[in-house]
């Protein structure tokens, strides 16, 4: 499913789209950056509350196909800066983590 | 490619702006996908250097980094002049940290740079004085 299917299908705030092409398979839940880097499933979807600019680095260099904003956060200027800077997938939800993991695990894995 | 076969990329990494930490291995990332690199060892390069990059913002007011890339192997070799690390053995258990509470807020100091290095690289070594600073080379082969 691609990243734009998925924000359509859960209705999920775009708050920017750089490739909404791309293809999202699996995810990963975390807030703390080292624990997503080293266990962020290429490719996926990262749900997180943390919305500081270095958001934008960890889902480039984990190379994830989006970042999900859960619990209604909204980005810090900076973090909403770069990713249309990099076209870095960025989402948001009211959902909280659990419910939006939870549907996105019967979406795409 | 230099008379050796290889390319050689280096960067000055600034210390105590976290805002800005990641741009070096940003940079090592697309010059790796312009070289065509399989995805796969760019992720593991991109990770790799971007826990060396934190560590060097958050405890060593900075450093150098330094990537060769080669036909084989993709070498990154990052020194920095801190206060070096007392005990590597500790520093290296997954969870502990001596990170400031003000980077932790930001969700780093977790306590899983150097375990995420080591995970990430088929080789590391680290070379510390404590008082002088810090040496951590790694390895990632390419298949």
């Amino acid at each position: 499913m691609t990243v734009q299917e998925l924000a359509d299908t859960l209705q999920l705030k775009e708050f920017n789209m750089g490739e909404p092409d791309r293809t999202a398979e699996g995810g990963y839940c975390g807030d703390l950056l080292s624990w997503v880097m080293g266990r962020a499933v290429a490719g996926g979807a990262w749900l997180t509350i943390m919305s500081n600019v270095n958001v934008a680095a960890v889902a480039s260099l984990a190379d994830v196909a989006c970042v999900i904003l859960t619990e209604g956060v909204q980005p810090d200027p900076p973090l909403l800066a770069r990713c249309r800077a990099q076209d870095i997938n960025l989402l948001g939800t009211e959902m909280s983590t659990y419910d939006c993991a939870g549907k996105l695990h019967a979406l795409i894995g | 490619m230099s008379g050796d076969d290889k390319i050689h990329l280096s960067y000055q990494v600034e210390g105590g702006d976290l805002t800005r930490a990641g741009e070096a291995s940003s940079s090592v990332k697309q010059t790796l996908r312009k070289l065509g690199l399989d995805p796969a060892v760019i992720r593991r390069v991109s990770v790799c250097m971007y826990e060396g990059e934190i560590n060097m913002v958050i405890h060593a007011n900075g450093g150098l980094a330094m990537v060769d890339v080669g036909l084989d192997d993709i070498v990154i070799t990052l020194t920095d002049f801190g206060p070096g690390i007392p005990d590597i053995d500790k520093a290296m258990q997954a969870g502990y940290t001596t990170a400031a509470d003000s980077v932790r807020d930001l969700g780093f100091g977790a306590g899983m740079g150097l375990p995420n290095m080591k995970k990430y690289s088929d080789d590391m070594k680290i070379k510390s004085i404590v008082g002088m600073g810090t040496t951590v080379t790694m390895v990632i082969n390419i298949p």
